[in-house]
């Protein structure tokens, strides 16, 4: 194969697993929106805890990022 | 056209070698050096008048101070106080040098890992030292909690402590890339926009939209940084 083909190819690949994040964060706001939803008043204590698990889970998918584009430019 | 790379490149400004090390004063160093200058004139020379009703200035910088206050006094406690000053510090350095490197055509130095891992291993070997002074041998149990089967050890210390080694780089990695893939995004939408000409417009508000989308996510990364930093440091104080 091609191997500048196959540099793109594995770089697409590599960006398959931004989908779990994609997921967690999903998950993430929605049980925070439902949380809010039901109990307005747990609004301030639970918004930190929502922001914390976004940033570490977005990682996740940075991570996937980092790894497509070392393939494509590194 | 150019990579979207590009804009990551460091030129050195003020060629400079020790020996054989080559210590330029480079773009980077000259955004630190503005980003340092400018925290320190903000936070100085808006709380010059000292007054009871604060003005514009002094409200601004107020409410940096009090933001990054609440956060340590609500995630570390009171003993956590006497690192205020180093968060501080932590949180303006890195907003600055994210919000300055959305200036066009300057530079980011938060979009490079060299800078954001040097920040991480600070607060990764002060946590640590921190947690040894308080607890001596004892802020091992971190790997292995009290309570816990003595089986399970074999399998919960080697996790405990590479969730713990990986810290500094999850740290890292976090800002770093957050930072480079927003400037990555924001100078190939703006390679749309060049491209098709007058349809170009499509392209042009959407980079609009995207902008500020910058400035929010420079402000939480910023924040997580800083949050996790407290975090860290809660562990370490009160170990869990």
């Amino acid at each position: 194969m091609d191997p500048i083909a196959a540099k793109s190819i594995g770089a697409g690949l590599a960006a398959i697993g931004m989908i779990g994040s994609g997921i967690g964060v999903g998950n993430i706001w929605s049980s925070l929106i439902a949380t809010v939803g039901r109990n307005p008043a747990a609004k301030s204590s639970v918004e930190l805890y929502g922001w914390i698990g976004f940033a570490v889970t977005e990682a996740i998918a940075l991570f996937a990022l980092v790894v497509a584009l070392m393939l494509l430019f590194g | 056209m150019e990579s979207p790379i590009e804009q990551f490149r460091i030129e050195s400004i003020l060629p400079l070698h020790l020996g054989k090390y080559d210590v330029s004063f480079t773009n980077s160093g000259l955004m630190m050096v503005a980003a340092v200058v400018l925290a320190t004139l903000f936070l100085t020379l808006s709380m010059r008048a000292r007054s009871v009703v604060p003005g514009r200035w002094q409200g601004a910088a107020e409410v940096c101070y009090e933001f990054v206050a609440n956060m340590v006094r609500d995630n570390v406690g009171k003993e956590g106080m006497k690192y205020f000053p180093f968060l501080l510090t932590l949180f303006m350095f890195v907003l600055f040098g994210n919000l300055l490197g959305l200036i066009p055509y300057s530079f980011a130095y938060t979009s490079h890992i060299a800078v954001t891992f040097a920040l991480a291993v600070v607060v990764f070997i002060g946590v640590t030292i921190i947690g040894f002074a308080r607890h001596g041998t004892h802020y091992l149990r971190m790997f292995f909690p009290e309570g816990a089967p003595l089986l399970t050890a074999v399998i919960l210390v080697p996790i405990e402590l590479i969730s713990y080694l990986s810290r500094p780089f999850s740290l890292a990695v976090r800002l770093f890339a957050n930072m480079t893939v927003g400037h990555i995004l924001l100078k190939v939408m703006g390679g749309f926009v060049v491209m098709l000409g007058v349809a170009g417009i499509v392209p042009l508000a959407f980079l609009g939209g995207i902008t500020v989308l910058e400035f929010f996510i420079a402000v939480l990364q910023a924040y997580v940084f800083t949050i996790l930093s407290c975090i860290y440091l809660h562990d370490a104080i009160h170990m869990h």
